[in-house]
């Protein structure tokens, strides 16, 4: 099926003009959200891609849309070939689930502390994949826990999770998400609330996932540094826009969108001088609600021209595999903004 | 050793000849659970000098948050402090009565804590809010603190008519810096900061860490700033303590710290996190779990997870000792080679 699918240069996700609006507000005051507008983006087989932005960028949004938690506005999003919108009975919902588990940001809250550890996965493996004995399924949740390297997984599956680290319990998040012989994991933060000295190890289960298993990662974050590390592709999001994408090493060495800019010159960096360039920005987030034509970054901008206050930008391809929604980048002016 | 571009990075701590600002002595806290006492903050000793920004870093259940609750003095049960002094302004807080403490509290020594929408109060002004903390402290002149009130939102770069805001109104950037402006109604000695960033995108974080750097030398107030992303703190700190388990794992010059860290503990966290420049190397972090406070080792607390442990490191508790001007709890003392008591 993959094989198929690379052959016919079909990427395993695609959305075209995914958009979420939340109605927000009551009696005269009605105003909507606009959380993700005229989103379309791509995730190839194999592949880690990596979503950035700032809190209330819209990723979380677009990573309930790619669950089906949501459902979108306008827009539709397309799993090998087929949109989701057309979805209708039960198994084949549940088909795309196991595809395309979810691993959640907080490890405290996601997993059920009453249970043993072994409950989760015991619970999703009857669900999804109803063929399988009990012996099987045990001996499944056990070779799942040895590949996320919770050792030894006997032990592990049989404790209760308080038991279990932080880093241990994203651990089992990844586990559960394996057992369904996933296509895709959506990530939503899933180091962001784990101690430094660990994170680490998280993301190297992340490539190696990729590497070994053969699963695409969807990893939403808001720390570029680690979206370097692990992520093949990066995509920048503003205000609920996709700002600049491409492969992540094209991306950071050359940034185009001012504000991927403005987010590359705030990651601290001990190694480096301390940039005052972007101390001037105070970080304040965009208004989405009722938004008019125009660059949505502009207020931020210091070299938004006339134009960007009446034409929303288009996200364009500059340069191979790299777009950028910029009109000064797209008019070919070299753009240096932070 | 790199110096800065900007003029304050240049600067040392302003006047530490004048003495210390505040003395802190063997301090130890302790929790009471039923798996009984669980020894968090173990015989910290510093001093801190009048206008210095001393950054602590460590990982979750290292002693940091506790650290600072026993400076401030606001441990409650099951906390308890075990002993030590805390000597600010040449009085032993420890021992003091709460009148006593208020007298202090907020006039000469404030807090800001990690997050805004929990330390603010959701159903008044940020005005109000600012009016119970002056009148708390005997400021009866209304005119007097809305005068004051206006100056020290400005100070932070809040337009005052955010006076009549509720927290909830404001972003996550402005209440932290509304929650400094507090901090600094009465011109403190000191402010003490709980990870006042660790809520905040990365652009927000770096504007606030400017201004808090820039109020700090304009009004000279001692700084000490707990977190736990030690890169954030790198340009802004004159120095660095590194708390591992209870303990000072590393102690010295921020840059000396950065550049020859001599603790495998500040090594590895140094090493944890890629990178946004320069080539990409695969990383490991530090392996193991963070330290379990109720089951502490023998010998060295980081002993088991030390990529450079050696026999001696497991027999006894390493001390805590000066290799150039640096204090440093290891056998290495930033040697290859583990050295004999």
């Amino acid at each position: 099926m993959t094989d198929d699918l690379r052959a016919s240069g079909q990427p395993l996700l695609r959305t075209e003009g995914l958009t979420r609006h939340f109605r927000i507000g009551g009696g005269l005051r009605r105003e909507t959200l606009h959380a993700v507008d005229d989103v379309s983006l791509e995730i190839g087989d194999r592949e880690i891609v990596a979503l950035v932005g700032e809190s209330g960028s819209g990723k979380s949004t677009i990573a309930r849309l790619l669950a089906r938690i949501y459902r979108p506005t306008h827009g539709e999003i397309y799993f090998q070939g087929a949109p989701l919108s057309k979805l209708r009975s039960r198994s084949d919902v549940l088909r795309y689930r196991s595809d395309v588990p979810m691993v959640f940001q907080d490890p405290f809250g996601s997993i059920n502390p009453v249970f043993r550890v072994s409950h989760g996965v015991q619970r999703s493996l009857k669900l999804h994949r109803p063929q399988l004995s009990a012996a099987e399924r045990t001996e499944e949740a056990r070779r799942v826990f040895e590949i996320v390297g919770l050792t030894p997984a006997a032990g592990v599956l049989s404790g209760y999770p308080h038991e279990l680290s932080g880093g241990q319990r994203q651990r089992v998040g990844f586990a559960q998400a394996l057992a369904m012989h996933p296509k895709l994991i959506l990530a939503d933060e899933p180091v962001s609330m784990l101690d430094v000295s660990i994170r680490i190890g998280l993301l190297n289960l992340m490539k190696q996932l990729r590497d070994e298993q053969g699963v695409s990662i969807l990893y939403i974050t808001h720390d570029i540094a680690s979206a370097r590390y692990v992520a093949d592709r990066l995509i920048v999001m503003y205000a609920g826009q996709v700002t600049e994408q491409g492969p992540v090493e094209d991306v950071l060495a050359a940034p185009r969108h001012p504000y991927t800019q403005l987010l590359l010159s705030a990651v601290p960096d001990p190694k480096a001088e301390l940039t005052m360039g972007a101390g001037t920005d105070r970080g304040e987030p965009p208004r989405v609600i009722d938004p008019v034509p125009g660059c949505r970054f502009r207020f931020r901008c210091p070299l938004a021209m006339t134009g960007c206050h009446s034409q929303t930008p288009e996200l364009l391809e500059l340069s191979p595999g790299h777009d950028v929604a910029c009109l000064v980048a797209q008019s070919g002016a070299e753009v240096m903004a932070f | 050793m790199r110096t800065g571009q900007t003029e304050w990075l240049g600067a040392g701590p302003a006047g530490t000849a004048v003495g210390p600002a505040l003395e802190v002595r063997d301090v130890s806290v302790s929790y009471l659970t039923k798996r009984g006492e669980v020894r968090a903050v173990e015989d910290i000793s510093f001093d801190l000098g009048r206008g210095e920004f001393l950054g602590i870093v460590g990982e979750s259940g290292c002693g940091k948050s506790t650290l600072l609750f026993a400076i401030a003095q606001l441990l409650s049960a099951p906390a308890v402090l075990n002993g030590g002094s805390v000597v600010f302004q040449g009085v032993n807080l420890v021992g003091l009565s709460d009148d006593q403490l208020a007298s202090i509290r907020w006039k000469k020594l404030s807090l800001v804590m990690q997050s805004a929408m929990n330390a603010m109060n959701p159903v008044k002004t940020i005005a109000a809010q600012f009016y119970d903390a002056m009148r708390a402290h005997g400021v009866r002149s209304k005119a007097e603190i809305t005068e004051r009130s206006v100056e020290v939102l400005r100070m932070v770069g809040i337009d005052p008519v955010h006076l009549r805001s509720y927290p909830h109104q404001l972003s996550g950037g402005m209440r932290q810096r509304s929650m400094i402006a507090m901090a600094l109604l009465f011109t403190p000695d000191l402010v003490i900061m709980d990870e006042p960033t660790s809520a905040l995108d990365v652009v927000a974080q770096r504007s606030l860490m400017i201004q808090i750097k820039e109020l700090q030398q304009q009004l000279g107030f001692a700084v000490i700033f707990v977190t736990h992303d030690m890169s954030l703190v790198s340009h802004f700190s004159d120095r660095l303590m590194v708390m591992y388990a209870g303990q000072i794992a590393e102690l010295g010059a921020t840059r000396s710290v950065f550049d020859t860290p001599r603790h495998p503990y500040s090594a590895g966290l140094l090493d944890a996190f890629p990178s946004i420049r320069g080539p990409k190397v695969p990383l490991t972090g530090i392996p193991g779990s963070p330290p379990d406070l109720a089951r502490q080792p023998d010998g060295c607390r980081f002993a088991p997870r030390c990529p450079r442990v050696h026999d001696a490191c497991r027999q006894r508790p390493v001390e805590l000792l000066s290799v150039d001007g640096v204090q440093v709890r290891c056998l290495l003392r930033g040697n290859g080679a583990i050295q004999g008591d």
